[in-house]
């Protein structure tokens, strides 16, 4: 049975490392589908948005991407044409999918309106 | 008792140590026994404390910890390692092993439901930490006294199937446990659901408001063994979980649970305290 389980566990870690070495290249917004791609911010005129984005930022991602946005050890700088470019609907696929081959994590554990609170914060950023 | 206690609140004053010297971060993980697909962020490592306590009716009360340390590898790969202890009622206090976990997300998008990989290995004797319940675990496993002699070397395996639904999580665990020594696998189960309380964050940052809370329940139990698979002497148990994420500082979180059979425990008290501190490594190399 021990000879058993080793091949399990072998063929467990080999499916995981190979489906995520086969997944994902970095260019992400080249994989947001349309319906995403085109929302719409639903918090964008809310009062305070920018401001609850500013906290969260510097809760979530401050620690990677820098308190000024600026990026920090090789992570990416915010102030950035891609950022200024991306929809705001490519930006909440981003955040809700993340990169994670690239180490970009996942935020769908924050709620939808906390990610596009943090896309308002993110379109703020001249 | 007052042994155990001294050694916790040492591990305690070490925690808030680290915690003073440490930038914060955001925490995790809402529940006790159930994992979501969420993930460790890459580079940061969180330190945690899970505890349970109870008061059996045929077995000494107990105290059961266990200290963890959580580092994010890679986005999709997650790390933990775990050392245990317990302190039993007219008994004794006892470190009990350690384990080390690994959990990897295949599926590197986000689905609605999305697979987790989780592979154990744990090295316990007399362990009373109920991470997980499986196969005949019950409150007779309670009765005797504390005995290192009887080692456990055990792999576990949990195939994690986890979803965010509009500000909900649910998360599903099959859980399959075997000792490496031979005997038959163990089976066992575990479901959580969870949702913050607020689901829009205040512009300002707060202590006590909603955003900061997230409440939730848990059940698991076990599902027999290989060979008499099923639900017969079996425990299972429904918890309900409250965590309260300071902004800025640790996470703690507390679960009164309630046994749901005669071979449960009437009721587990568990508690936890975990603090994030991130991108370690950077910090270490002084960037």
């Amino acid at each position: 049975m021990s000879g058993v389980f080793r091949l399990l566990v072998f063929c467990m870690m080999a499916l995981s490392l190979a489906l995520a070495t086969s997944v994902g290249d970095g260019r992400w917004q080249s994989k947001v589908p349309e319906s995403d791609r085109v929302r719409q911010n639903p918090m964008a005129a809310e009062a305070g948005s920018i401001a609850a984005g500013a906290k969260l930022f510097r809760q979530h991602c401050a620690s990677c991407h820098g308190s000024d946005a600026r990026g920090r050890n090789r992570r990416p700088d915010l102030h950035s044409d891609r950022v200024r470019d991306a929809t705001p609907g490519q930006l909440e696929w981003l955040l809700r999918n993340g990169s994670l081959k690239n180490g970009m994590p996942s935020w769908s554990r924050l709620p939808e309106p906390q990610r596009w609170q943090l896309v308002t914060f993110l379109k703020s950023i001249p | 008792m007052m042994a155990f206690l001294s050694k916790f609140c040492l591990s305690v004053a070490l925690l808030l140590l680290m915690i003073a010297f440490a930038s914060p971060a955001a925490a995790q993980e809402s529940y006790f026994v159930t994992y979501s697909h969420q993930m460790e962020e890459p580079g940061n490592l969180e330190i945690a404390t899970k505890s349970v306590a109870a008061s059996p009716k045929s077995a000494d009360s107990f105290l059961g910890n266990a200290l963890e340390f959580e580092y994010g590898v890679k986005a999709w790969w997650t790390t933990e390692f775990y050392l245990d202890g317990q302190s039993t009622a007219d008994q004794s206090s006892i470190f009990t092993g350690f384990r080390w976990e690994n959990r990897i997300r295949p599926l590197l998008q986000e689905h609605w439901i999305n697979p987790v990989l989780y592979v154990e290995f744990e090295d316990v004797s007399a362990d009373k930490s109920l991470l997980e319940v499986v196969g005949h675990d019950g409150v007779s496993d309670f009765s005797g006294r504390n005995d290192r002699g009887e080692k456990k070397r055990e792999a576990e395996l949990r195939l994690i199937l986890s979803s965010n639904l509009k500000g909900w999580n649910f998360s599903e665990n099959a859980i399959a446990e075997k000792n490496l020594a031979g005997d038959p696998w163990e089976f066992g189960y575990a479901l959580g659901v969870s949702r913050p309380l607020s689901l829009k964050a205040l512009a300002v940052s707060c202590v006590l408001c909603r955003e900061n809370f997230t409440g939730g329940a848990e059940l698991y139990g076990g599902l027999g063994e290989l060979h008499s698979f099923g639900l017969r002497d079996t425990s299972h148990y429904l918890a309900p979980v409250l965590q309260w994420q300071l902004p800025g500082g640790p996470a703690m979180k507390i679960s009164p649970g309630f046994g749901l059979n005669d071979n449960s425990h009437r009721f587990l008290f568990r508690f936890g305290i975990s603090y994030e501190i991130e991108q370690i490594a950077s910090r270490l190399r002084g960037r």
